[in-house]
């Protein structure tokens, strides 16, 4: 019984600050894009609010939440509010199978008067739920995500957020596949579909080495999951308005805002926890490792942004259909050869 | 245990009823997605990761994007459906579905208490079987790709089948 109470205690703690942590970071990342954006466009930025506009997500958080929210006649009224929730919500959840790093408490926490060993169940590790299919509950998750966008463009009863809707569907179905195949080089190497033990795999090389071919697949794909520029079709504005979430207002267009960034975290720490070692590397604690290579992988994102043109619809599903698949395919093939020949 | 089981049980039951009760496409396909969701749950409790994973990823993930796709593709709403409103179901058809129901109710009761009745001598693949043979996923694939490999294998080309047939109606010019 106490080991329950136990378990039940530390997630809760580590759930909590990994949360705060992720909403903070989320939030920041988007006065990262708006003022790397600046700079790329030889402009300031924001810079009016705190030093270096360091306080601006806490006031554009503010200036959300006292925004008149305005609720349509026509949406339908029970998915309209779920949608923002439901979008969120699948962009975070991933993070609870991804480990951060190495082990953040020591094996006996002296609490109470009683010891409490914490290296039963991995609770001293770096990583919230060490899932034996990890690989997968997170693709699942991600692959929810999609709902709060679809949801959102078809509640709102509106052609253009219905057609930014129809879009993301087309586009998912399209890229998901090639995400799916692009990971799975990694699965044959690793031997596993755990996340630790694949981070714990690559403490020799990183699979980056042996997968380059997978790992820019991979990317492709997710910049396509995460309808960044240049796939960022759903919300493409000089054709849809502002796309699925043009109804929307107040704090939960903030929601939809948050949930985009959300998912570029989570696609990035992906990607180092598959491709780039996770939170291997030398000198720093583990736990910074992973911070600075997601942080380089989300200046990717806004790089990729600044300076990309925008895909037109159909050449973004030839595109998934016609080049990133078979890619992926012939990785895969690649990769078993290589693979027996090895044995 | 049992009570997260009746927990799942019961969502499970009351969307899947959701998904031939609503009037409203759209929320028919969310109220599958939900009881594929409580499905993965039930999964999970029998200690099958890798099933309720897939469950949720190709049939929540993947196959129900296609629905809902397709569904505003062709712009159903409820307004289709007004003409058929009134009495959902025959008054004789509903003798007939308590009639179905009742016997299903009682031996369900049975088999609650009674649950050695049913269930039989266990099989090979025990919890301490899959764990001894390294995990889940290990052991269907070792069954997969050794055992019904062929019948794996034909499963892809009927696939392929069906996707070609798909293209060669829908394609105009080929």
């Amino acid at each position: 019984m106490s080991d329950l109470i136990l378990i039940i205690v530390v997630t809760l703690i580590k759930s909590i600050l990994l949360i705060f942590a992720l909403l903070t970071a989320v939030a920041y990342t988007t006065l990262a894009e708006r003022k790397l954006l600046g700079f790329f466009q030889l402009r300031y930025g924001p810079n009016r609010v705190g030093p270096w506009g360091l306080l601006q997500p806490l006031a554009d958080g503010i200036k959300l939440m006292f925004k008149e929210d305005v609720i349509i006649s026509q949406t339908d009224r029970m998915i309209y509010i779920l949608a923002p929730g439901i979008a969120l919500a699948a962009a975070l959840t991933p993070f609870l199978a991804i480990p951060f790093a190495d082990r953040i408490a020591p094996d006996v926490v002296r609490v109470f008067g009683r010891d409490w060993n914490l290296t039963n169940f991995g609770l001293n590790k770096g990583v919230i739920a060490d899932i034996d299919v990890g690989l997968l509950f997170v693709f699942a998750i991600s692959s929810i995500s999609v709902y709060g966008v679809i949801l959102a463009g078809w509640s709102s009863n509106n052609k253009y957020s219905l057609l930014g809707g129809i879009r993301v569907s087309a586009q998912m179905i399209s890229y998901e596949l090639s995400i799916g195949l692009s990971v799975i080089g990694i699965l044959m190497i690793a031997g596993t579909l755990s996340l630790t033990k694949i981070v714990e795999a690559q403490s020799g090389m990183w699979f980056v080495v042996y997968q380059p071919l997978g790992f820019i697949t991979y990317l492709t794909a997710a910049f396509a999951e995460a309808c960044r520029t240049p796939f960022d079709l759903i919300e493409c504005e000089n054709e849809l308005v502002a796309g699925y979430h043009t109804e929307y207002s107040s704090m939960k267009f903030g929601l939809l805002q948050l949930s985009e960034y959300a998912h570029i975290i989570t696609i990035s720490a992906i990607a180092v926890t598959l491709f780039w070692g996770g939170w291997q590397g030398p000198w720093l604690p583990s736990i910074f490792w992973f911070v600075i290579k997601t942080c380089l992988f989300i200046f990717l994102f806004i790089w990729v942004r600044a300076t990309f043109p925008r895909f037109r619809f159909d050449q973004l599903i030839r595109f998934g259909w016609k080049v990133l698949l078979p890619l992926s395919l012939f990785n895969l093939l690649v990769t078993g050869l290589v693979l027996i020949m090895a044995q | 245990m049992l009570a997260i089981f009746f927990v799942f049980s019961a969502i499970s039951v009351i969307s899947a009823l959701a998904v031939i009760l609503n009037r409203n496409p759209v929320k028919s396909a969310l109220s599958l997605v939900v009881c594929f969701f409580s499905l993965g749950g039930l999964y999970l409790l029998l200690q099958a990761e890798f099933i309720a994973v897939m469950q949720v990823l190709v049939y929540a993930g993947a196959i129900m994007v296609l629905f809902l796709f397709v569904i505003m593709f062709l712009n159903l709403g409820p307004e289709g459906l007004k003409e058929r409103r009134g009495a959902i179901i025959s008054p004789g058809a509903s003798w007939g579905i308590i009639y179905l129901l009742v016997p299903i109710f009682l031996s369900l009761l049975y088999a609650i208490h009674h649950p050695q009745a049913f269930t039989g001598a266990s099989g090979e693949y025990t919890s301490e079987a899959i764990a001894a043979a390294g995990g889940n996923t290990r052991s269907i694939a070792m069954v997969l790709f050794s055992k019904y490999l062929l019948p794996f294998e034909v499963t892809s080309v009927l696939l392929l089948v069906a996707v070609v047939g798909a293209i060669v109606l829908a394609k105009k010019r080929l």
